[in-house]
């Protein structure tokens, strides 16, 4: 095989993700895609985190809340537009992991997990908290992004959805051939070895603290740009966008699809996007289907949905 | 690379199986859709719950009383959860994908906001289940609500106290969404009546003891009268700890806790003489037979209370006045969005369990201050205050 897994990877997202609207009977379901790329776009980031580095975050939603708030206040208080908003929202992000990280990071295990934890409950209670600012737990409106009128103006219609669709797919892709690349790169082999062992790690001359810090912070930003084109898409935001529920359901798409995989985590995050839209039926029982369903992940494909079949199919069963 | 291959495959066929799982039946003729999306589950699910049975209810009833003009009502209901991003994707998939002609819900303000940009984007008519101000102010074209503004519960409170000579006053609030927009609007309003506001506290909406808070406004200099923005168990639980620290000031709760619940959580003892504005769904039973209400909350509660075997509470009764301008709109608006929302705004002197709503180009709430009572907690039970 003269491919790249890499690039047989890329291509297999980028042809689903071409492919998939033909079969789309309403705009309902580019609104589905785009929540499916949003999130997977904030999982890829966490398999950096999780997957590579070994390292876990209960606490990324806060990131994401920073991204959604920075396009809802950048063009309201500082004029910004917002594009240049939502860079900022990741600059901000970034800088906030490398503060908090650089000590949080020296944690292990369920410290780390509470620490994180911390973060992200400070973050939504100022969201929360600061009426001000971000006038509270009603949330506030979002400032059009302007792009679908200038595609407009070029002769380009599409509706809403169908351009977020196409955005969020866009930079999902982005995001998972960085993160691609990653895994091969020299940072991506330290992250791995680290997450292998820190102490044979350090042996071999690796900056533990360093390579932690910059899983880390790149996942920090994964997360943020997710909300950031979450609440650019909404048009509204609430504070639940950095709530405690999304960075654990974050953590439970990366781990349901296969937390060592950038595909894997894209399949678990389409998953249970999905699932709720399937479930209206049984609304009720819903909590009670995801919670059966990550039991049996757990149980019987430890791996997480995506590397468990691949290994199933490949016929070297586990 | 046959790895990377075959996982590719396998994320391609399983997404695609997803996909196509939720691809729904093609659309029937001769009927009116209507779409619901409530947070019958989740922190907000006391508000919604009865809004869904409720409209369920509502929809059943019409039905087999041969629909509206002959055209049945098809009903699409959605739990959003209390998640402003789900009802989002709820109210694109009851517009794009359900082709419904009006929408009622969106429990929380946070969920009716996400609605909002749906609705008004496809002109479909929207009747929101809410509170906040910011839903009818500015007035949006598709945009409808039946409960009371916060900003009108202050009032009605600020009237009652001000008749009863307290005009110092401590606030005690929620910080969720409905405590926070309410203390907000009061403080707006307190001068206006008279009221000065001398203690300012608040509480997380998961907070188990609120005596620091209580105690601080009952030892602060001159305050007559305490009033608690805010809804769910930290109302009672303000009840009750206000009981136990023996506090002798008068109390006053928000419409948000007009329920028979509230009282059940606070303890009937605690609760006695807290007064709060509410509607006249809560006092059914010793309104007055002239009252204009009495017909529209009696023949709801009954039907309510007979089908679920639990007792009305307010938030049913905003989900049943929807319910009721929706039909009255289809009754010559039919199946069009454009000619229900005209006729929505010219509804007038429709009596609902809220209150008797005339809607104009500039009022899309329709509701005055007299259809709130005040209500006293007399004996674990409802009494007029007037």
């Amino acid at each position: 095989m003269t491919f790249n897994s890499k690039w047989v990877q890329l291509a297999v997202l980028l042809a689903l993700i071409a492919i998939l609207p033909v079969f789309f009977p309403s705009g309902y379901y580019f609104r589905v895609g785009a929540l499916i790329f949003v999130n997977a776009l904030s999982v890829v980031g966490l398999v950096i985190l999780i997957g590579y580095a070994g390292q876990i975050s209960l606490g990324h939603a806060g990131f994401a809340g920073i991204g959604a708030y920075a396009c809802a206040l950048g063009p309201e208080a500082l004029g910004l537009h917002p594009a240049l908003a939502m860079l900022l929202g990741a600059l901000v992000s970034a800088i906030m992991a490398a503060l908090i990280g650089k000590p949080i990071l020296r944690l292990k295990g369920y410290y780390l997990a509470v620490a994180t934890l911390g973060f992200g409950i400070l973050v939504s209670m100022v969201l929360t908290n600061e009426r001000s600012l971000t006038r509270g737990p009603d949330g506030m409106e979002v400032a059009e992004l302007g792009l679908r009128d200038f595609l407009k103006g070029v002769g380009l219609k599409l509706s809403s959805g169908e351009f977020w669709y196409l955005v969020c797919g866009l930079v999902l892709i982005v995001g998972v051939w960085i993160a691609l690349n990653l895994f091969n790169s020299s940072t991506g082999r330290a992250m791995r070895a680290l997450h292998g062992s820190e102490v044979a790690a350090r042996t071999v001359g690796i900056d533990v603290a360093q390579v932690k810090l910059q899983a880390f912070v790149i996942s920090a930003v994964y997360a943020s740009v997710a909300g950031s084109l979450l609440s650019l898409q909404n048009r509204f935001i609430t504070p639940d966008v950095a709530g405690f529920m999304h960075s654990i359901e974050m953590v439970t798409m990366a781990v349901l699809g296969g937390v060592n995989s950038v595909l894997g985590a894209t399949l678990g995050a389409a998953i249970l996007t999905l699932l709720p839209q399937v479930l209206t039926v049984f609304a009720e029982y819903e909590q009670l289907i995801m919670g059966l369903v990550m039991i049996l992940v757990m149980i019987f494909l430890p791996r997480g949905l995506l590397p468990s079949i691949a290994a199933k199919l490949r016929g070297r069963g586990e | 690379m046959k790895t990377a291959i075959t996982t590719a495959l396998t994320t391609g066929m399983t997404t695609l199986v997803a996909l196509g799982a939720i691809s729904l039946s093609a659309p029937a003729s001769a009927e009116i859709r209507l779409g619901a999306s409530v947070s019958a589950t989740g922190p907000a699910a006391f508000l919604g719950d009865p809004e869904a049975k409720t409209i369920e209810m509502l929809v059943e009833q019409i039905n087999e009383a041969g629909g509206i003009n002959g055209e049945k009502i098809k009903l699409f209901l959605y739990d959003d959860g209390g998640d402003p991003n789900k009802a989002r994707t709820f109210a694109t998939r009851l517009v794009e994908d359900d082709e419904v002609t009006a929408i009622i819900g969106g429990s929380t303000t946070g969920t009716t906001m996400s609605i909002i940009s749906v609705a008004e984007d496809e002109s479909i008519p929207f009747i929101s289940l809410a509170g906040a101000i910011q839903i009818i102010d500015p007035v949006r074209a598709n945009v409808f609500k039946t409960p009371h503004t916060d900003r009108m519960a202050c009032a009605k409170i600020f009237t009652d106290m001000a008749a009863r000579g307290l005009t110092r006053i401590g606030m005690i609030s929620g910080t969720d969404g409905f405590g926070a927009s309410m203390q907000a609007q009061c403080h707006d309003i307190a001068a206006e009546h008279g009221i000065e506001v001398l203690a300012d506290e608040t509480y997380g909406p998961q907070d188990a003891d609120m005596t620091p808070q209580l105690t601080k406004i009952a030892k602060t200099e001159g305050v007559q009268a305490i009033l608690n923005p805010g809804f769910g168990q930290g109302p009672a639980i303000v009840t009750r700890n206000k009981a136990q620290l023996g506090i002798d000031l008068p109390l006053y709760q928000s419409h948000g806790v007009a329920s028979d619940g509230f009282i059940k959580l606070a303890g009937a003892e605690a609760a006695e003489g807290v007064r709060l504005p509410g509607t006249a769904l809560l006092i059914a039973d010793i309104l007055p037979d002239g009252d204009p209400q009495k017909e529209v909350v009696t023949t709801y509660k009954t039907a309510f209370e007979a089908k679920f075997d639990q007792k009305v509470s307010t938030f049913g009764g905003y989900a049943n006045d929807a319910f009721l301008l929706m039909a009255n709109a289809m009754k010559t608006g039919g199946a069009d969005a454009e000619a229900i929302r005209d006729a929505l705004e010219a509804t007038t002197g429709l009596v609902g369990t809220t209150g008797t709503y005339s809607f104009s180009a500039t009022d899309h709430l329709g509701l005055d201050l007299s259809a709130f009572r005040m209500l006293e907690i007399r004996d674990g039970g409802w009494a007029l205050a007037e």
